[in-house]
């Protein structure tokens, strides 16, 4: 087995916003294409690559879906040299204060290192004063004069956050978009451990875009690639700080096995008993609604697809400092790998419901 | 004029990387003697852990002149063990809890990474999502069975660079005035005695300061520190009145502030040192907030005391922004100032 540290740091280490996945899209491209039979990519920018399986065609197949989309800003008005923001997908303006990120200027292709800042009290609204400071009043400082940053910026310019990623003990790696890289990185573990391994199946790796603001991704690539079960890669909470309720889980301590509605309870009965085979710790992630994430969509594309979601607890989701443990990635790297290799032939005919 | 180019930076880029937070200067400390021993004809440590540096001058007549940059910076010390790695903390010194959450701290001497962590938005109350985190809810953490300990300081892990016209970096406050402090040492005049003290824990209360003015007993004192800017625009697109400096104005000559009303005979001086040579300066908006100067001007029989400063926005945040040229023009009219200095300057008659 690789190491996929490395390749997960390169992943954290690019924007990457969602509508512009490119600059991520292209190292999971590199990535990929030697694990691979085909790579392509969708109409509206999602990777699809394709390990061909052994069985006789017409063979069916697998689609594992990890967005690799994330979430950040964009310029919406200049002020005297300072930048005014507003949100692509669901920042938590809390930690926006002091952040180091990066203004693409798209005119140029320059990236500027600039900072987030809250104006003082006295140049808000009252109502605002030192309390939390909404997206709409806070400041984007290049360093730059005023006059340069005119020649430079533009409104709808990126902005996204800039912090490297940092190693921290206990094999954990933090940094900002791991949510959802991580799982792109899990996928990949899931595609190098299918090097050694025969399966009947097609597996589609999947990339999506835009599952930050609208599934666009998950919903177009499911419909093109039209798979007969569709499995979902991405985080859910893990237990730490403030969060200690039951939607919380233990980071490193296993992969999350997610069962409600927006499931297939045969899959979830399947990766369940393939994790246990295999001695990997998992545990129940019961999600009574929307699972917010690429399962949702891809279970209701074109006449429904049996879905599943394997996932993996994240400390600190959306913020730029977001926590994930290494052992976990290549937990449900393994198990989606030895799941794929698990499906015979006929797997479809014995989707039961009862 | 002396020189100043990559050297005067590389040493700036130094200081502003290493972490001293208040009680813990250590790391900025061992900058210091190593840069200014080779210049000083004494550099000694307190008992505070101030380092004070004499320069002796060989003219007749010489004036006793303290130079003071505090060394400390803002940050936190770790006070509980939650154990798997993550730690409550309190504050050291000024620090808005609004900048805290999802920032990258270095923990202790052996900077161990961390991270300040808060509850994920998607679990949290639309009540409070509108609420500031406050400190007691926050966490450092370094990872599980990472090996920090209660006690240790941390600071901010922000990287220095280099952008356009500017610095962006972490406390700037006041290792920009370090690194000034050094440069007058190498740099110092004959016509004085110069007497560098580097302080502490400046951030907690002005207190090196207290006991250096005491050591050196000085004929006048200049606090170099760095003061915020508040110029940024008014939501409103009104006029900012109360922007205290400005980006690009040049050094900035205390007139008042909280605590201390700077001696007019040398805030005088020193705008017509910078109006003889040339240079560029702005005089910080009489208000709250002070310096070394409050703790210095107060002690003996009273030392006549002014402050100088590099203005910098976004004080005591993860990253603060400063002109390089301001801090230049600083470096060039104190350098000027001191080749001025004569006892008439204080003269009572």
């Amino acid at each position: 087995m690789t190491d996929i540290l490395p390749f997960l740091k390169s992943l954290i280490s690019v924007s990457g916003l969602s509508g512009f996945e490119t600059p991520v899209a292209r190292i999971i491209e590199e990535k990929w294409c030697p694990l691979v039979d085909e790579v392509s990519i969708s109409r509206v920018g999602s990777l699809h690559g394709l390990k061909k399986g052994s069985g006789k065609s017409p063979r069916p197949s697998v689609m594992i879906a990890a967005h690799m989309d994330a979430i950040g800003m964009r310029v919406s008005k200049i002020t005297d040299g300072f930048l005014h923001i507003t949100n692509i997908g669901g920042i938590d303006v809390r930690v926006l204060p002091g952040a180091e990120v990066t203004v693409h200027a798209a005119s140029s292709g320059e990236e500027l290192p600039a900072v987030i800042a809250i104006p003082p009290a006295n140049l808000l609204p009252e109502s605002v004063g030192d309390g939390v400071v909404g997206i709409n009043y806070l400041l984007v400082d290049t360093g730059l004069i005023p006059r340069e940053v005119e020649r430079k910026v533009r409104v709808g310019d990126l902005v996204s956050f800039a912090n490297e990623p940092m190693e921290l003990a206990g094999d954990v790696i933090s940094g900002h978009s791991l949510d959802n890289r991580a799982s792109v990185a899990a996928v990949t573990v899931c595609l190098e451990e299918l090097q050694n391994k025969a399966h009947i199946w097609d597996v589609w790796a999947t990339a999506t875009v835009q599952e930050e603001v609208s599934y666009l991704g998950a919903y177009s690539s499911a419909f093109e690639l039209r798979p007969q079960i569709a499995i979902a890669v991405d985080g859910t909470f893990a237990k730490g700080p403030g969060a200690n309720g039951w939607q919380t889980f233990s980071m490193g301590k296993g992969v999350g096995l997610c069962f409600g509605p927006n499931m297939h309870p045969f899959l979830h009965k399947k990766l369940k008993e393939m994790a246990e085979k295999l001695e990997i710790t998992w545990f129940l992630d019961v999600t009574p609604g929307h699972s917010n994430t690429d399962a949702f969509p891809m279970q209701i594309t074109a006449d429904g697809i049996p879905t599943a979601l394997v996932e993996f607890p994240f400390r600190y989701m959306h913020t730029p400092v977001e926590m994930v443990s290494v052992k976990d990635v290549y937990r449900a790297g393994r198990l989606l790998a030895e799941f794929v290799a698990s499906l015979d032939a006929d797997f479809v005919d014995t989707i039961t419901w009862e | 004029m002396q020189t100043f180019g990559n050297a005067q930076l590389k040493l700036l880029e130094r200081l502003c990387n290493v972490i001293a937070v208040s009680g813990d200067e250590g790391e900025v400390r061992k900058i210091v003697l190593e840069e200014v021993k080779p210049y000083a004809d004494e550099a000694k440590v307190d008992a505070m852990g101030n380092v004070l540096v004499t320069k002796l001058g060989h003219r007749k007549h010489r004036m006793r002149v303290l130079l003071d940059a505090h060394m400390d910076e803002v940050g936190f010390m770790l006070v509980a063990d939650d154990g798997e790695g993550i730690y409550r903390f309190e504050a050291v010194g000024g620090i808005d809890v609004r900048h805290l959450v999802g920032k990258q701290v270095f923990v202790g001497r052996e900077r161990i990474p961390g991270v300040i962590g808060a509850k994920p938005v998607h679990l949290m109350s639309s009540d409070e999502r509108t609420k500031k985190v406050p400190i007691d809810a926050l966490r450092i953490d370094v990872g599980p069975g990472g090996k920090a300990k209660v006690g240790d300081w941390a600071g901010f892990a922000t990287k220095f660079r280099r952008v356009g016209p500017s610095i962006l970096a972490k406390s700037i406050d006041d290792r920009i005035g370090v690194a000034t402090l050094i440069e007058l040492v190498k740099y110092a005049p004959s016509n004085i005695d110069l007497c560098a003290a580097f302080t502490v824990q400046e951030e907690i209360g002005l207190r090196g300061a207290k006991v250096a003015a005491y050591y050196f007993d000085p004929d006048l004192a200049i606090a170099i520190d760095s003061s915020p800017a508040r110029d940024l625009p008014v939501f409103d697109g009104g006029e900012n009145m109360t922007y205290n400096t400005k980006l690009g104005l040049g050094p900035a000559i205390y007139v008042a502030d909280g605590s201390t009303l700077h001696d007019p005979r040398l805030v005088r001086f020193l705008q017509e040192t910078a109006e003889a040579e040339k240079l560029p300066y702005q005089i910080r908006q009489p208000g709250g907030g002070g310096t070394d100067s409050g703790a210095i001007q107060r002690s003996l029989v009273g030392i006549p005391t002014v402050s100088v400063s590099v203005p910098h926005r976004y004080t005591h945040s993860p990253v603060s922004i400063s002109r390089v040229d301001d801090w230049k023009n600083t470096i060039n009219l104190l350098h000027a100032a001191l080749k001025r200095i004569t006892p008439s300057l204080i003269a009572m008659r």
